[in-house]
């Protein structure tokens, strides 16, 4: 009410107002603290009458339940704590994979659901309506059920020789690196880093002459160029393995199960559509005149596109996408549904296996909490980094 | 992605001019746009030669009750088949069969009366809104009385058999109508700003809701309802459902009511004091009839999600319609034809959510459009 201070309102407001309003918050509280010792007594009885015990201890003690996917090395009788943390990962998993995949194909159908060739914009079109107007729980038990009706190991869907597709899940070739990884990814770090420095310079130089420097040829060089100095100081070379048939599996690939591809495509497919209306609205958005002002510039449409127009569509498109990611998040919760071992279902199962529900339910609620704070700081970050600077 | 500035189309001089201008502008118009007509045209008649062949050409519609040995023969397609036996089981579930007529006409009451308040008329028009609610109550009672039964001669059947459509249904109307007078009273509440303590009750409920997914909630009213709950005292497991599901969307809507209560002018809520109205009545008398006018098209959106939202009961174990199609197909005769039994639960929902987002579209083309208020 900070608009109303400079008129003498209080003056004629019932003199009472500040009473009634300290007890109506004071009843307010009195009913919460009633209500929540009510339930705390219950709870209490209940479970001394149920025999299990409260707090946290049930973590340390050894989980009994297999897992049949995990990030990092499991097995039945390591910690319930490590069980939750296995889930965790794998939640963690699903949500990147799921949020890079939705971003990447939600803008490339936003912008060609806007395209002037209108059998593309009529394809996507009806993408978005078919794939947003069906609950995602259902996308999953059908992309599942797709996935489980594909024919056997043996008689595998080959996907160019190289990937295989079957009932078994996805078979991709593995890609191994003797001597380890680091040196390479320790190359292409530098040498990311040294491109976007000399980016950074370019764009300094821009603004001081007038005239940008050739940067990409550079940039190129130093991108193929340090990889390919550490790869030959190592002195070897990532191996590729092709899958191959082995009896009735698949030997000498990387499985992805069935249970991840589903939860995967069932996400990705749900949300992109929804990032696809959010990237079209906001590009829709953006007043014809700023298009006008670029042809009047004398720039392309790929210019404009990049340096006009998409700027400030995604003022519009960064907070409604963040809620998309939120929510993909929390749905892949669903995974339960279709048996993959994220963090809910492993917590329902040491839930059946301890009986320490209160403690669990409350693990759920914490870690989704943190997971969504964390995007939500992020991507605040970001869009106060994309903000338009007003004069 | 061309470089040139693409000039209008000249005015067409006949019809069948235009029209071929037209189709170049559309699908021609350059270099890379005729390559991806013709990408996409093959595309789609690939896909749409692939599915005609499996769900129509090689689709199998029926076959002897209780044998699926007709879809499994090789080069068999689509098994609509299994739709075609579990469909009542689909649609009501475990409610008994002799009386799955009355759960049939309950859905029809419920979706006539939806389709009745959706008319701009019933809410702007004091007659038609008083015979609105009129006709809520009646159908109200006339679909406890065919849901329950027990009197007028229908045999009484408890709600633990009910199932499907109708489950569905009934929990995304009565979770929306539980939430929404709460999620305004949340959103009222988060706006208190000379009530501190209500205030950030509000919001942290608010928040703390929409951090969470629903999934939790439905494993509390689950798990710890039970708990929470003197020990004797039961509650069924679709009230259960209903109170996890009332208490998600009451976070979601008070966001949605906030944002319409930010939209009308403070110089409102001072002409309402001004007349001498108090706190309730210029709220209810002023305020709110402006702030939920207002916020109409996105609060069809965010029903749309909660009634997709519905579907999440299943991981209670609640028999919804998403349910009763995952339990339908549990027979091992038909368990590997999950694919299209899905496929019929998602045209189902289809049908439902895409009525309701074109039913907004229009909305908000209508609330656009001054002369339509």
């Amino acid at each position: 009410m900070s608009g109303t201070q400079a008129l003498p309102s209080h003056r004629w407001r019932p003199s009472g107002r500040k009473a009634r309003a300290i007890l109506w918050q004071g009843l307010a509280l009195a009913v919460l603290a009633g209500g929540g010792a009510w339930l705390a007594i219950n709870t209490m009885s209940n479970l001394e009458e149920r025999r299990i015990g409260s707090g946290f201890g049930f973590l340390e003690r050894p989980a009994s339940i297999p897992i049949a996917e995990t990030l990092i090395a499991y097995a039945p009788g390591d910690a319930n704590l490590h069980a939750v943390a296995v889930g965790l990962l794998n939640t963690l998993l699903v949500t990147v994979l799921g949020i890079v995949l939705a971003t990447v194909l939600g803008t490339v159908v936003g912008v060609a659901r806007l395209s002037r060739n209108w059998p593309l914009a009529r394809v996507t079109g009806l993408y978005i309506e078919l794939a947003r107007n069906v609950p995602i729980t259902v996308h999953l038990l059908l992309w599942y059920a797709l996935l489980q009706g594909l024919p056997a190991a043996r008689s595998a869907i080959s996907l160019g020789g190289t990937a295989f597709l079957s009932n078994r899940g996805l078979v991709l070739p593995a890609v191994g690196m003797p001597g380890g990884w680091l040196p390479l990814l320790a190359a292409v770090g530098v040498a990311a880093g040294l491109a976007f420095a000399l980016h950074r310079l370019a764009a300094r130089r821009q603004r001081w002459s007038g005239r940008r420097p050739l940067v990409w040829p550079w940039a190129a060089g130093l991108l193929l160029g340090l990889p390919a100095c550490a790869l030959a100081v190592q002195g070897a070379w990532p191996t590729v393995t092709l899958p191959q048939l082995k009896g009735f599996n698949f030997a000498g690939g990387t499985t992805i199960s069935p249970e991840l591809t589903a939860l995967t495509l069932g996400l990705v497919v749900y949300f992109a559509a929804f990032i696809a209306e959010i990237v079209r609205g906001g590009i829709l958005a953006v007043s014809p005149g700023q298009w006008e002002a670029g042809v009047a510039l004398g720039l392309d449409r790929r210019r404009i596109l990049r340096l006009v127009v998409i700027p400030q569509a995604l003022r519009l498109i960064i907070p409604a996408t963040t809620n998309q990611y939120l929510n993909l998040t929390k749905s892949s919760s669903l995974a339960i549904i279709i048996g993959y071992p994220d963090l809910v279902t492993v917590i329902n199962s040491i839930i059946t296996d301890t009986g320490q529900a209160i403690e669990c339910i409350g693990l759920i609620m914490a870690a989704f909490l943190a997971v969504s704070v964390s995007i939500s700081l992020l991507m605040n970050w970001f869009n106060s980094r994309m903000k338009l600077v007003e004069r | 992605m061309t470089k040139t500035l693409v000039l209008p189309a000249p005015p067409p001089t006949s019809l069948g001019q235009g029209m071929l201008v037209r189709l170049r502008a559309a699908c021609f118009d350059s270099a890379a746009g005729t390559v991806t007509t013709v990408m996409v045209a093959v595309l789609v008649a690939a896909l749409g030669a692939w599915l005609a062949d499996w769900a129509v050409l090689r689709a199998v519609w029926s076959t002897p009750p209780g044998d699926a040995a007709l879809c499994r023969a090789p080069g068999a397609g689509a098994c609509w088949a299994v739709v075609a036996e579990k469909h009542r089981f689909l649609l009501f579930a475990t409610y008994p069969y002799e009386e799955q007529w009355r759960p049939a006409l309950a859905c029809i009451v419920l979706v006539v009366l939806c389709v009745a308040s959706g008319f701009r008329r019933s809410w702007t028009r004091w007659l038609a809104a008083r015979w609105l609610m009129v006709g809520w109550l009646a159908g109200l009672t006339t679909i406890a009385v065919l849901m329950w039964g027990g009197v007028l001669g229908l045999p009484h059947v408890s709600q633990e058999r009910w199932g499907g459509l109708p489950v569905t249904l009934l929990l995304a109307v009565f979770g929306i109508a539980i939430a929404f007078p709460l999620g305004v009273l949340l959103a009222l509440g988060r706006r208190a700003e000379d009530l501190p303590v209500i205030r950030w009750l509000c919001v942290g409920y608010i928040e703390l809701i929409r951090g969470v997914p629903l999934v939790s909630m439905l494993f509390m009213a689950s798990f710890l309802l039970p708990l929470f709950l003197p020990s004797g005292l039961t509650v069924d497991k679709l009230v259960r459902a209903l109170v996890a599901f009332s208490m998600y969307a009451s976070a979601y809507l008070a966001e949605v009511v906030r944002g319409g209560l930010q939209s009308v002018p403070r110089g409102q809520h001072e002409a309402a004091m001004a007349l001498g109205l108090g706190y309730w009545r210029a709220t209810v008398l002023v305020i709110l009839p402006q702030a939920l006018r207002r916020v109409i098209p996105p609060l069809v959106n965010t029903f749309i999600s909660l009634f997709k939202d519905t579907s999440l009961v299943l991981v209670i174990g609640v028999f919804d319609l998403l349910n009763a199609g995952k339990a339908a197909i549990v027979d091992p005769v038909w368990q590997a034809f999950g694919f299209e039994m899905f496929l019929a639960v998602s045209a189902i929902f289809f049908v439902f959510c895409w009525s309701m987002s074109t039913y907004s579209r229009r909305l908000e083309d209508g609330f656009g459009n001054p002369r339509g208020r």
